[in-house]
């Protein structure tokens, strides 16, 4: 590194202000030195992430083509993981598990708590200490609250008792033991859990709509669901896309709530990736097979926050 | 413009029973966990528990199998402690560093960390797994903490330097006339300043630590050194519908998280908004 590159404008494009002291310039040289931060300062952390984060990635990635099992030495096997992968009705089941679960996820959680964002916003004597509470499951581990959902979706447990009580027996199900049904449970675990989180966000986006904006257009004659539609909606649009990806991105590594739920049952409907990925890896030990999952999954989560990317820069540049 | 009116009230009480609805998995959750065994299974999760008992509290403290929540709580505490104290330390520093420091090497090196935040842990799991069981380090509280700190090392740097990017630099430069030494201003000058970067930092890396069950359940599993979660899932799997002692241990499990939010519900509140936001 030149010492002429080391005072470079940066890039809010301002130039460091000339240093004081001695009443002449100060030589370049010397004021590139007298940085307050060292450039190695960052090495430790640097050196932490490049080996839990990259090194074990690029390790895991090479696992992927060869039949690794923990014991023999790995041997190259090419594309075979991943032809069994698209050729498997079971890797593809928690495929397409993963993305109905994550869309799903998505779009329930957004209109949620956006809803309960709009509804808390302002006016409601109660709105402090209703967005505690709803807030309150965001805090909690999911494995947790998992169990908790497990007791609710019992064959007696207090949903079926609920769906009896206002004469809807036909609805009772066995929720997770049900194939059809086990999927849209896991979701609503998931839902519950997350509506504090996008509320929260979707607050703080609200609050950069300026309330004037809204009772402009209410004096124009406009009835609350087309302020929220012409005025409040196109105000959040960035906020949508930040809790759009964060939410879709914890969808696609949906782990523990199934895991906790059912295990991936009833016989693999409820697989996941990421459950699949540590059923293969850590209980049949089939590490090469399992980082070829790990892999199509990684791909998948960064490909989504690649197009989040792009799309915020397009909207910065507009 | 916009006086609360009739409808208002309303919309108020709609908005209540909602929450209401909402939040009553967590009421079932107190109600069931203070049941007797027997009442726990042959009765309504709605009706309320009677007798009232800490029967399921006691059994689940008891600790059956090998490993107590009391044990698990514990290591729980040490190991995101540390984490928590290693990422303040080492996230501030670095954050800073490349913030104040803009150069293409600096700029390489903080998109390592935003394309670190969002790569899923899965695939480096096995060989992160080989790696701390060639060093010893497996099942131990000082590995976790190792890892733990990598996974959200690019959180806890990305959310300072939201923070260090924003900071006005007279301040490093008035110590640094006096002759301050770069270390002593970081330490006296910078830090004390990124005082709610540190609070975020803290109360997001530490919660993602204390909850986290995958990194635990694999590294963790069968050892001394395993955390809550893992505790909880092992016991529950030994508990067969005695919902009122899994109850028990779901909620002593909940117990130090949310105390901690509610005692600093708007930290914990402002911290995800702002860590979102960025």
């Amino acid at each position: 590194m030149s010492p002429a590159a080391a005072v470079r404008p940066d890039a809010t494009g301002s130039v460091p202000p000339p240093a004081p002291g001695g009443g002449g310039r100060v030589p370049r040289r010397r004021r590139a030195a007298s940085r307050v931060a060292a450039w190695w300062w960052s090495l430790p952390a640097l050196a932490l992430i490049a080996a839990v984060h990259y090194a074990t990635t690029i390790a895991g990635s090479a696992y992927a083509f060869t039949d690794f099992n923990g014991f023999r030495s790995p041997e190259f096997v090419g594309l075979a993981n991943f032809r069994e992968i698209l050729t498997g009705a079971a890797p593809l089941r928690a495929l397409l598990n993963t993305v109905v679960i994550a869309v799903a996820f998505l779009v329930l959680t957004n209109v949620l708590g956006m809803a309960f964002a709009v509804a808390l916003n302002r006016q409601l004597k109660s709105r402090y200490v209703l967005r505690t509470v709803l807030f309150a499951p965001v805090v909690l581990s999911p494995l947790a609250v998992s169990y908790v959902w497990k007791f609710l979706f019992q064959q007696d447990g207090p949903i079926n008792q609920v769906l009896g009580a206002v004469g809807l027996e036909s609805l009772q199900r066995t929720w997770l033991g049900d194939p059809l049904t086990v999927v849209p449970a896991i979701t609503t675990v998931m839902v519950w859990q997350h509506i504090g989180l996008t509320m929260v966000i979707y607050l703080a986006g609200l609050a950069g709509v300026p309330p004037e904006n809204e009772e402009a257009a209410a004096m124009d004659g406009a009835g609350p669901w087309s302020r929220f539609r012409h005025v409040v909606l196109p105000a959040l649009r960035p906020t949508i896309l930040v809790a759009s990806t964060m939410i879709l991105v914890q969808g696609l590594r949906v782990f523990d709530q199934v895991q906790a739920l059912t295990g991936g049952g009833p016989f693999g409907a409820s697989d996941t990736l990421a459950t699949s990925v540590y059923k293969e890896t850590f209980v049949n030990g089939r590490f090469g097979y399992g980082s070829a999952l790990a892999l199509v999954m990684t791909a998948i989560v960064l490909l989504c926050a690649l197009v989040q990317m792009l799309l915020l820069r397009e909207r910065k540049e507009k | 413009m916009f006086r609360y009116t009739r409808r208002t009230a309303v919309r108020e009480v709609l908005v209540v029973l909602a929450a209401l609805v909402v939040f009553s998995p967590l009421l079932i959750l107190l109600n069931v966990s203070l049941k007797t065994t027997q009442d726990s299974v042959s009765t309504s999760a709605f009706s309320p528990a009677s007798p009232l008992t800490v029967d399921g509290f006691r059994q689940a403290l008891g600790g059956e199998g090998q490993n107590s929540l009391v044990t698990g709580a514990l290591n729980s505490a040490v190991i995101t402690g540390c984490s928590v104290v290693v990422l303040i330390a080492l996230g501030s520093i670095t954050a800073f560093t490349l913030t104040r420091i803009t150069t293409g090497w600096s700029r390489a090196a903080f998109a390592s960390f935003l394309v670190a935040i969002v790569l899923p842990a899965q695939l480096g799991q096995v060989p992160l797994y080989s790696a701390m069981r060639h060093l010893d380090l497996l099942g131990t509280r000082t590995g976790m903490v190792l890892a733990y700190s990598g996974m959200l090392m690019p959180l806890a740097v990305f959310l300072y330097s939201g923070f260090t990017r924003s900071l006005p630099q007279e301040y490093e430069e008035a110590a640094q006339m006096e002759g301050a030494s770069r270390f002593t201003i970081f330490t006296r000058v910078v830090f004390p300043l990124l005082a709610p970067a540190t609070g975020t930092v803290a109360i997001l890396a530490g919660l993602i630590v204390w909850n986290d069950f995958f990194t635990s359940l694999v590294f963790l599993n069968g050892s001394d050194a395993v955390t809550l979660p893992v505790v909880v899932y092992s016991f529950v799997g030994t508990l067969v519908s005695r919902w009122n002692v899994v109850f028990a241990a779901v909620l002593l499990s909940m117990v130090p998280v949310l105390v901690l939010y509610l005692l600093a519900q708007k930290r914990f509140i402002q911290g995800f908004a702002g860590g979102v936001k960025g």
